[in-house]
Parts: C-alpha cells; sequence; structure tokens
C-alpha cells in the first residue's frame, strides 16, 4: 500500500502536495489520529515547522523513521487567527514539548496537551508574535526591566464536554533550592541559561531557558534574497558552519533543478569533513576543561589550529567562513590545500594516542563517564537527539548514511554505534569519528576532479513555488532546512532544524539523579552550541 | 653511624643577638621586639613565597601546556606576579547588600590567620624554627584546622548559592582529609618518637624517615600527599571553587585583597603541605646521608640547611602541581568514597603497621 492510501485511509479528507517535499495536508479534526497511527513507523519527529500562509496558521511534521529511514511530512493548519490551537503530539515524540513551544513563542499557536505553553526564546512579556506576517515591527521597544521568568506554565487541556480548559503546571516549587546555572557561566558552552533544582548535590531538574543570543534568523531570512541568507547560516552553529550552508545550498539547488559540479562536490565533501574534526576537536577541549583538566584543552587547540589554518588559506575565515554559494563554492581551493590537508592527516594520526593517554585511559575520567547520563535508544529517538548523542545509544541516525548528499554514497566510511549511552560512549563516538573523518578526507583528497567551482546562477534566484526541504549531517547531529516557497526572489518561510535545542531538552532526562558535577559533564558530552539553538 | 656537621646552624647567632639585645634593655622589652621581628620576617617570607609560587605554578602549568606562560612583563615575565600583586592591593573590596557583612570580612583573615600559624611551624634551618615546641605535629593539625572555619564562613555569609555550595563540598572535604592527613602524621610521630618538629628533624640525622619507615613510611607518604592534596584545595581535589561548576565556589563574591588572601593562602598551604611532608618523611632541613659513603655525606653537609629544606619543599611542590595539570576534577561522591572506604581503612592498618614494627625494632 503506497503512502497516500495510508494516509487516505485514516484521515479520508487529506490532500497531498507534491510540489518539492511529499507533504499530506489534513485537517486539524483528523491530524491527531493520523499520527497516532504513524507513530508506529515513524518514531523519530524530524522537525515542526511553524507557518503563517495569511489566510491560516499552521504547522508541518516531519517525520522520520528510525529503522527504514522514510521520511513523511504531514501539514495542518487552522483558520483562528485569534486563539489558534492545533492538538499537541507531544506525548508521542517528547522532542515535541520544546519544538510546540517554539511554534507557540514564534507564532502563537496554542497546542492542546502541551504541559509547557511557556515562551522559548522570547521574553515572557513579549506583545506579539514575530513570524506572523502581521506582526507589528516596532511593538516591542527596548525593555530596560528585568524579565521575571514564572514557576509555572498553563496548559490547555480538552474537558470531556469538549470545552477547552486552561490549567497551571508547577514548573519549580516555592521551598525547591533553584540555582542559575547561566547566561553567564563557564561550561554552559555560551548563553544559555539553565535553571536546576538541586536537593543538595543532587540535581533533581533542568529548566533549560533559552533565547539570549535569540537574533530572528528565520525571520530576517523572510526579507532576504536567497544568497543573502546563506550569510546567517555560518553563525547559526558555528562549529559547522559550512554543514549548515551546505544544507541551505542543497535546499535551494534542488529547488531550482540546479546541478553542481563535481569539482565543487569533492570540496564541499572535504570541507565538510575538516568543520567536522574541528568540532569534534572543540568537543574533546571543551569536555576535558569542564571536567576540570586544563592541559589536554590545549592539545585539542593545537590540533584544531592546523585545520582553521587550512580553511583560512581557501576561504579567508576562521570562524565565520561564507564559503559555500548556491550553484558551487566562493571560491577555488589554495593550491597548498592539498598538501596541507595530507600533511595534517598524517600529525594527527600520530598524535592521537596523546589524548587518550592523557584523558580517555585516565581513572578519573573514566570514573565520572561510565555509567553517567545514560540515554537508552528509544530516548534519544522520542527526544529527537541525532548525531553522536543518538549514535552513542545505538540509534543509527547518519545522515550521510541513509540520506547521502554530495559524496557521501561514493566514499567509504563507516558509522560509528555505541550502545551503552552514557556520557563515555558520547565521548569516544567522537573521538571515533574523527578517525573516520579523516578516512573520507584521504579517499577524496587526491582524486579532485579538474573542473570550474562554482556554477553560473542569475543574481536574483528565484525558487518555485512549493515546500522543499533538505538535511544534512552537522557536527553535532541532523541539520535542517525547511522551506516554504511563494515563488518569490525571499523564502516566505525559512525553517533550520537546530541540532542543539533537542539536546538541551534532552538533559533533564539525562541529567535525573546525578550530581552537579554529572550534570556539567552531561551538558558537555550531549554538546550543544547555543547560538544554533537560539537562533 | 657518623657524626652529623652543621655548618650553618642558626641558634649561636640569634643567642648573641638575644644577649646583645639584653645587654642595652630589660628582657621583657627584647622578647618583644624579637617577637615582632620575627613577625614580619613571617608576613615577609609569607609574601616572597607566594610570589615565588605564583610565578612557579604559571610556568609549570605553562609548559605542561605546550605554552610559555607570562613573557611580557619583565625578563621571562618575571615581574609579571609582581605586577598582579600591586593590581590587586589597589582593587576595590566591594561589599554585597545582602551579606553578612561582620562574617563575610571575617572569613578571609581566618584562612589567612590558619595559613599563617602553620606557615610559622616550619623548620627553615637548623635553629631557625619560629614556633617549635613539644607538640609541634599536633599544632599544625589544629591550626590548620581553623581554615575551614573560614571557607564555611565565606560561603555562607556571601548569601550566593554557588558559594555556599562550594562552602559545604568544602566542609565535607576537608574535614573527611584531616582524618587521613592526621593519622598519616601520627605513623610517623611513632616512627620518630615526637610530636616535636625540631624533635622529629633530629631523629633523622641519621637517615630520612622515608627510608628508616620503609614500607608504612611510604605508605604514610604517599596517602599523605593524596590528604595533602585535598587539604590545599587543589586540583583533582578542587571542588569547592570548581571553576567549571560552582563558578569560583567559595570565593565566587569576594574581590580585592579579600579574594587576595583566599589565593594566597591557597598557594602557600601548598607550600605548607609540601614542607610538612619534607619535614616528617624527608628530614627537613637534615642533608641527604648514605651510610658508609662519608666523603658523599661530608660534601652533602657543605650545603646549607635550608636549601635542602626549599629543595626538598618545592621537589614536592612540583609533584601536586604536575597532578594538578594532569587530572581531571573528581567528583564529591567519589572524594568522599576515596578517603572513608579506602585511606582512613589504610591509614588505620598502617599505624598499627608501624607501631609492631617500631615495638619489634623493624625499622632502622
Amino acid at each position: 500500500m503506497s503512502m497516500k492510501d495510508l494516509i487516505l485511509k485514516i484521515a479520508p479528507s487529506a490532500t497531498f502536495e507534491e510540489q518539492g517535499d511529499f507533504v499530506a495536508v489534513v485537517s486539524k479534526e483528523e491530524f491527531r489520529s493520523l499520527m497516532e497511527k504513524l507513530h508506529a513507523d515513524y518514531d523519530y519527529l524530524r522537525d515542526v515547522v511553524g507557518f503563517d500562509l495569511v489566510e491560516s496558521l499552521g504547522a508541518l511534521y516531519y517525520l522520520e523513521s528510525s529503522t527504514t529511514f522514510e521520511r513523511v511530512a504531514v501539514k495542518t493548519s487552522t483558520l483562528d487567527r485569534e486563539n489558534p490551537l492545533l492538538p499537541s503530539v507531544c506525548d508521542l515524540w517528547k522532542t515535541a514539548e520544546i519544538k510546540e513551544r517554539e511554534v507557540y513563542d514564534l507564532l502563537g499557536i496554542r497546542f492542546i496537551g502541551n504541559p509547557d505553553m511557556r515562551r522559548i526564546f522570547l521574553r515572557e512579556d513579549w506583545v506579539g508574535y514575530p513570524l506572523r506576517k502581521d506582526y507589528d515591527m516596532d511593538s516591542n521597544p527596548l525593555n530596560m526591566t528585568n524579565e521575571q521568568n514564572a514557576d509555572t506554565t498553563t496548559e490547555v487541556t480538552l474537558t470531556a464536554g469538549g470545552d477547552f480548559k486552561e490549567v497551571q503546571n508547577q514548573i519549580f516549587g516555592k521551598d525547591d533550592f533553584v540555582v542559575n546555572f547561566g547566561p553567564q557561566h563557564p561550561s554552559t558552552h555560551g548563553v544559555l541559561r539553565m535553571r536546576v533544582h538541586l536537593d543538595g548535590e543532587e540535581v533533581k531538574k533542568v529548566d533549560p531557558i533559552c533565547g539570549y543570543i535569540h537574533r530572528g534568523i528565520e525571520k530576517m531570512c523572510e526579507s532576504l534574497t536567497y544568497p543573502q541568507t546563506l550569510a546567517l547560516t555560518d553563525r547559526m552553529d558555528y562549529l559547522s558552519a559550512n554543514q549548515n550552508r551546505h544544507a541551505v545550498c542543497l535546499c535551494v539547488e534542488q529547488a531550482m533543478g540546479l546541478e553542481i559540479s563535481e569539482r565543487a562536490q569533492y570540496i564541499r565533501t572535504i570541507v565538510d569533513e575538516l568543520q567536522r574534526l574541528n568540532s569534534h576537536l572543540l568537543f574533546f577541549s571543551c569536555l576535558v576543561l569542564d571536567m576540570g583538566g586544563l592541559t589536554p584543552f590545549f592539545y585539542g587547540f593545537r590540533d584544531r589550529e592546523m585545520i582553521l589554518d587550512i580553511l583560512e588559506d581557501t576561504t579567508g575565515g576562521r570562524l565565520i567562513q561564507n564559503y559555500y554559494v548556491i550553484g558551487g563554492v566562493q571560491a577555488d581551493l589554495h593550491p597548498d590545500f592539498q598538501k596541507k590537508v595530507k600533511a595534517f592527516i598524517v600529525h594527527f594520526r600520530g598524535i592521537l594516542h596523546e589524548y587518550h593517554e592523557i584523558f580517555t585511559g585516565n581513572v578519573i575520567a573514566r570514573n565520572r563517564l561510565i555509567g553517567i547520563g545514560k540515554l537508552t535508544r528509544e530516548q534519544t529517538i522520542a527526544l529527537g537527539c541525532t548525531g553522536g548523542t543518538g549514535r552513542a545509544s545505538g540509534w543509527a541516525n547518519d545522515v550521510r548514511k541513509h540520506h547521502p548528499y554530495a559524496l557521501y554514497n561514493k566514499v567509504e566510511f563507516k558509522e560509528i554505534l555505541h550502545t551503552e549511552g552514557d556520557c563515555y560512549a558520547r565521548y569516544m563516538v567522537r573521538m571515533e569519528e574523527m578517525l573516520e573523518s579523516m578516512h573520507i578526507i584521504e579517499q577524496l583528497i587526491d582524486n579532485i576532479p579538474e573542473g570550474e567551482c562554482k556554477v553560473k546562477t542569475k543574481p536574483i534566484i528565484k525558487v518555485p513555488e512549493g515546500i522543499y526541504s533538505a538535511s544534512v549531517e552537522a557536527s553535532r547531529g541532523e541539520f535542517g532546512v525547511f522551506l516554504v516557497s511563494d515563488g518569490g526572489k525571499n523564502p516566505a518561510r525559512l525553517h533550520f532544524r537546530s541540532t542543539g535545542l533537542p539536546l538541551v531538552h534532552a538533559l533533564d532526562t539525562a541529567c535525573a539523579g546525578s550530581k552537579i558535577a554529572d550534570f556539567i559533564a552531561i551538558g558537555a558530552t550531549l554538546d550543544y552550541v547555543i547560538p544554533d539553538i537560539d537562533r | 653511624m657518623e657524626k652529623f656537621l652543621d655548618y650553618y646552624s642558626l641558634a649561636p647567632v640569634f643567642q648573641w643577638i638575644h644577649a646583645l639585645l639584653c645587654g642595652v634593655m630589660p628582657e621583657a622589652l627584647a622578647l618583644c621586639i624579637e617577637g615582632l621581628a620575627v613577625a614580619v620576617v613571617i608576613i615577609l617570607l609569607y609574601a616572597i613565597l607566594a610570589i615565588v609560587l605564583i610565578y612557579m605554578e604559571r610556568k609549570v602549568c605553562a609548559f605542561f601546556q605546550l605554552r610559555y606562560g607570562p613573557m611580557r612583563v619583565g625578563k621571562w615575565g618575571l615581574l609579571q606576579v609582581f605586577a598582579d600583586v600591586l593590581k590587586i592591593l589597589i582593587k576595590e573590596i566591594i561589599r554585597l547588600k545582602n551579606s553578612d557583612h561582620f562574617l563575610f570580612d571575617l572569613a578571609p583573615y581566618l584562612v589567612i590567620l590558619a595559613s599563617i600559624l602553620t606557615f610559622s611551624c616550619l623548620p627553615w634551618n637548623n635553629g631557625a624554627q619560629i614556633l617549635d615546641f613539644n607538640i609541634g605535629i599536633f599544632f599544625i593539625l589544629a591550626a590548620s584546622s581553623i581554615e575551614v572555619l573560614g571557607i564555611l564562613l565565606a560561603g555562607w555569609s556571601s548569601n550566593n548559592k554557588y558559594a555556599l555550595i562550594g562552602a559545604m563540598r568544602s566542609g565535607a572535604m576537608m574535614i573527611s582529609y584531616e582524618i587521613s592527613l592526621g593519622m598519616a602524621l601520627i605513623t610517623m610521630v611513632v616512627l620518630s618518637g615526637t610530636m616535636s618538629i625540631s624533635g622529629i628533624v633530629e631523629s633523622q640525622a641519621n637517615g630520612w624517615n622515608l627510608f628508616k619507615g620503609h614500607l608504612p613510611a611510604c605508605i604514610a607518604f604517599l596517602v599523605y600527599l593524596i590528604a595533602g592534596n585535598a587539604e590545599a584545595n587543589r586540583g583533582p581535589f578542587d571542588l569547592a571553587e570548581a571553576e567549571q561548576e560552582l563558578t569560583a565556589g567559595y570565593h565566587t563574591e569576594y574581590s580585592g585583597m579579600h579574594f587576595g588572601f583566599f589565593y594566597l593562602a591557597e598557594y602557600l598551604n601548598l607550600f605548607i603541605v609540601s614542607g610538612i611532608a619534607a619535614t616528617v618523611f624527608l628530614g627537613g632541613w637534615m642533608p641527604l646521608h648514605v651510610a658508609g659513603l662519608s666523603a658523599f655525606n661530608g660534601v652533602m653537609d657543605l650545603i646549607p640547611g635550608f636549601i635542602w629544606f626549599f629543595g626538598k619543599a618545592f621537589f614536592i611542590v612540583f609533584l601536586l602541581m604536575w597532578i594538578k595539570w594532569t587530572f581531571p576534577r573528581l567528583r564529591i561522591d567519589q572524594v568522599l568514597n576515596l578517603e572513608w572506604k579506602y585511606l582512613i581503612p589504610i591509614c588505620l592498618f598502617n599505624l598499627l603497621l608501624m607501631v609492631v614494627l617500631k615495638v619489634f625494632g623493624l625499622v632502622f
């Protein structure tokens, strides 16, 4: 039975949009029963994308199966702009708890049954919902007062009589010892704030408060042309700058039907892997630093410096590289690129044992990591923890393997899987992935074909009307781009799947019952980057 | 056993000064003046050692970390620490609105007091012990315990949750580790047969305690190094100020010289721990003697006692720095497990072993 028939059986009035992604459009009455049915096969909710099409407010749900890797998208919407309500799916996919909060924050759609309907990025006293098309840009002048965080949330529930009722949920009790970690704290890896309920040394509950570096990138993109949006992607997860950009380029190229040259494909794949090495080295450094080992921190930075030098030669940037463009890459490789990359790989393979000697084999490090912060495979899938975090729990989720792009179907590499799901497994996944990244680069570096590195495109790019998406394996999980185009020169809605948001959401699950020091180690091994969460 | 020749004993010099002062003034006044002079010397020595230790820490950790450390201020960055001292002296001491002002201001002085009292007990050279009486070891343990009071007060009075958690950690950890620290020292007191610092040093004229007490002494030395490291609040036992967890732990809210006192005390405690280890296990200011090699022993005797003392103490300081800059930090429950489940039983057994060996004359 095809996907269409299956959906039609459960939701007879469903229609389908096939311009771009295959999207099932269902009414909000049938939506809940369809999702319940789909949950059996599609256990991973990739993302919830809220949108405002002026006539309707709604959300797109991107689902994937964790075993067959099949994907499906469901769209539902409501016409009520005053009090838009949609059914929540957070009891099916736990990750929806935080994704629906994001939709509520930016579009004002409330989800019936989500226990936590607070704003997530914006201040609690924010006026209006910025991603709505009728949002007044002057409605929030600079606010000089302190933000008060409520200790309660409002949940909309459906009573037996079919009425909506608002229920107050308590986050923290009056006598709870709540400590603020962040936004200025050495181990939150940026301006993330977490309210942590402590009982002595024990962590009882973690409530992340995001948005300290929220720049409204998705809103900004709506008034930028497609090539201009690229400038913002490097500024999300700056340690996956190139992979992020790769995803946007892929999405627009697919939508336009643009074929890029083979040389550009090679360059993109190699640079992606260099970026991944860069990110994993920083992961190692930050993890050991968070655990109090200051010396190994410098090992990571010493070797990362070489990668940054290589990238700087070619792209001109170290952190923000602005290298990929729609149709290829900005400029051709530096003449020394191949030589330096090969020298780096030789150097790094020879020196990797130092990392293991000083840290991996250390008895304190092992005691601090093994068995700490366990996440099961089911939990990581429900929480949408992609990347190394999911693979450490045995969830094969590597986008490069299961939805290959660029040259990943032509190179041979292993998808690193561990089953323990603890901090140590998350650490080892990254350490082993570095070897795989080098293996990928070695297969490509000597065979880069001659040719153009960039396909000529028109200065104003227009994408045909439709819904498009693309995903890549960024350094810390699946990075997705979801584009709703109205055929114009700028996107009607451009949403980015944050790799870090589900990881921050998972903190509460992973930290239950552990100590403060474990909380820091778990945060470090989950490996989130804040600008990517806040966008 | 050969007679130990000390060319550098300072006792005659001090006796001569005392006699000279008594000749021109009543003895009570002379004692007062000498007391003041000694106090000035202690504080100066304390400050100078702090500067040396801070510079050493920066350079040692830099070389462990593929860096040079301070290089810009003065040759090899030698003036960097002086600049930092000057800076911290002129910084404002900030007092928080909702802190307990009296306790908040008292805490750093308690910490520095404990540190200076313990510091005064170290045997610098033959005849140059400042505080020396028959229960010296006991006094050191008692004086060093005042420090934890200062830390607890600092954490409590700051009205800051991080500081409070840091202070509680410190309280739990330091009080626990004092037990094994004390027992390791008592083991050596059993070997030396005296609690007096100068007595312990003199008992090592014919061989350092580490060699004389062989197995139990070596165990006690290892336990002492671990417990001493914990007492000095240094990595991997720096949970009380665990930067990555509690920003700065119990001294988060301190600024200026009040913070400086905590900082000084931390470095000096490192030196004190090493100094006591050098005294009790490695013979204090006693030179290295190998039985039977009289020429070698003669040459060793030519090296002044204070050089021996500083050499041994700084060797142990280096060992502790090496540990700090290699290991990641322990977690609070692991720290307490290590103490209560491993170190204390080992110490008790070791004490018994030492007593048995001593009674049956099986130690040298």
